[in-house]
């Protein structure tokens, strides 16, 4: 191997910084939520406990975080489901050109560049007008589906554009139906790129704000809940549990990835050659 | 097999914004909006000055952030693409880069209160370095907390795409490139740039879009001291004003789509996936 060049060295310390920029902020408010019971929002610690984490688990006074948090988890399952199952069947309707698939195609793109807020009042208008109640489960839902389905669906995109169509022909020229060959052939292919659509629509929709932000009603999801409490706790126990949901986010995608992972070697070692349908 | 999609996105994305175009030629007393057909609303928002000066900070945000998430994401890919040589380690550091993307905007704000707060970690540091003599005020709740928490959350944006199509360039023409002469400089110029341009769109679009939409983030960072059209359109909601913040929407909803209508002529995103 040829030595490394000199600017190899100022670009890996360009990257280490960029690393740094990108999670310092968050290791320090991890750092600061172990604040002392007496200490502040910034530096100096005054010694360390567990108090701000304590106060999340108390009777809060303001708000409801543990009920916000289940109802983002429940939201989140939602809609990551049907943005897999949608973002499939999408993907594979895009294979071939089919009345209004350009339109469809625009749409899509309009959904992911809108502006969130346009969304947000577009859908809670709608509601309020036609005399319905706007609700995290169906209002928000929809709303965070116009977030999630675009970054799906552009993720089957790529995988149908490298997807060897041969694999399909031959299990259609061995008889199989339809459904077989989706089941059996086509399924298992994509199965580790499905992985990928699931961690965007859970982790999408569980940190989603903009557009939850009128259409959620009376019942807050953890983000507005956490974006209400900026204004009026002054407090370490916001940094507590902007690390507790930043934990847990985390553990979801380590959990997402290492499906992935997973999903793959495991398709390896049993010696299928489903992988290799990828061009 | 579309047809779901399709459901889902002409009841979420399609009726709202013909609600929001409806709406904007509506009138409002205090208390309700009523269905009309005046353009009291748009006569308003291009009458007034405010108009004006909160669309031109929107650009200014949007022109400064993209220079900023270009430059340091485009260094980012190239490092990753040509400086990292195996492609597991390709994957990893590509993966921390994009981790952040998938957790929340709103405490990635929060968790910069810290380090610019006027006792913050930046003052305390540059006072005990001797650089200044009094905490700085400018660092939180201003301009420059608004973009320094802009290129921090979006930057990734930049990255992601620039990184796909410097996967893709055939390394052969850079060997090529090599080959005829070129020094280091003249490959990056006159290969590798030109074949990452639409990598770069898309990136641009990307972080054009989602900073021309924000409200949050100025609204949060400038400590409301600062505007753009999305917090305009925020205010308006708050006060109840649902037809004047859906012209302002409108107008929005406008620039925007002709900002990506310029762009679009330079990339087909189709061909990029």
């Amino acid at each position: 191997m040829e030595p490394r060049p000199r600017s190899f060295y100022i670009l890996s310390a360009f990257f280490a910084l960029f690393l740094l920029f990108l999670y310092g902020p968050t290791i320090t408010i991890a750092i600061l939520s172990f604040q002392g019971p007496g200490g502040g929002l910034t530096f100096p610690m005054q010694g360390t406990s567990l108090h701000w984490f304590r106060d999340l688990f108390e009777q809060q006074a303001v708000g409801d975080i543990w009920g916000s948090f289940r109802r983002s988890f429940v939201l989140g399952l939602m809609v990551m489901v049907t943005t897999v199952v949608l973002s499939v069947m999408g993907g594979l309707a895009f294979r071939k050109k089919f009345r209004g698939s350009s339109i469809l195609f625009y749409l899509i793109i309009t959904s992911l560049v809108i502006p969130s807020i346009l969304i947000s009042l577009g859908v809670g208008l709608i509601f309020s007008q036609s005399g319905l109640n706007v609700h995290w489960s169906t209002s928000g839902f929809g709303s965070q589906l116009t977030w999630t389905l675009p970054f799906g669906l552009l993720i089957m995109f790529a995988v149908f554009n490298r997807f060897d169509k041969s694999y399909e022909e031959a299990a259609r020229d061995l008889g199989a139906t339809s459904w077989q060959t989706l089941r059996h052939v086509v399924l298992p292919i994509i199965g580790p790129s499905l992985i990928g659509v699931a961690l965007f629509g859970f982790t999408l929709s569980y940190d989603e704000f903009a557009r939850t932000l009128l259409t959620a009603g009376s019942y807050n999801t953890l983000p507005l809940e956490i974006f209400g409490m900026t204004t009026n706790v002054t407090t370490p126990v916001l940094y507590a549990l902007g690390t507790l949901t930043t934990v847990f986010s985390l553990l979801m995608i380590g959990l997402f990835l290492s499906l992935a992972l997973w999903s793959t070697r495991r398709k390896a070692r049993v010696g299928s050659d489903a992988g290799k349908g990828m061009l | 097999m579309a047809l779901p999609i399709m459901a889902v996105l002409v009841f979420f994305l399609v009726l709202p914004i013909l609600m929001i175009v409806t709406v904007s030629f509506w009138q409002a007393t205090e208390f309700s909006i009523i269905p009309a057909f005046d353009l009291e609303n748009y006569e308003f928002l291009f009458g007034s000055n405010v108009t004006y000066r909160v669309f031109f900070n929107t650009f200014k945000y949007a022109f400064i952030t993209w220079v900023f998430t270009l430059s340091i994401g485009f260094t980012v890919a190239y490092f990753l693409a040509f400086h990292v040589r195996s492609l597991t380690w390709q994957i990893v550091l590509f993966l921390l880069c994009t981790i952040p993307f998938w957790t929340s905007n709103i405490i990635r704000m929060i968790s910069w209160i810290p380090f610019l707060g006027r006792n913050g970690i930046a003052n305390s540091t540059l006072i005990s370095w001797g650089v200044i003599d009094e905490p700085l005020d400018w660092l939180l709740f201003s301009d420059f907390a608004v973009i320094l928490a802009f290129v921090h959350l979006y930057t990734l944006f930049m990255v992601v795409p620039i990184f796909n199509t410097m996967m893709r360039i055939d390394k052969s023409l850079i060997e090529a490139a090599r080959d005829a002469g070129a020094s280091g400089t003249q490959i990056l110029w006159n290969v590798i740039i030109p074949l990452t341009k639409p990598g770069i769109m898309i990136g641009t679009i990307f972080v054009v879009t989602l900073v021309m939409g924000d409200f949050i983030t100025v609204r949060f960072m400038s400590g409301s001291q600062s505007a753009n059209v999305g917090r305009l359109i925020s205010n308006d909601i708050a006060l109840l004003a649902y037809p004047s913040a859906s012209a302002t929407a409108v107008v929005l909803l406008l620039t925007v789509l002709i900002v990506i209508g310029i762009l679009l002529r330079f990339v087909d995103i189709r061909k990029e996936l």
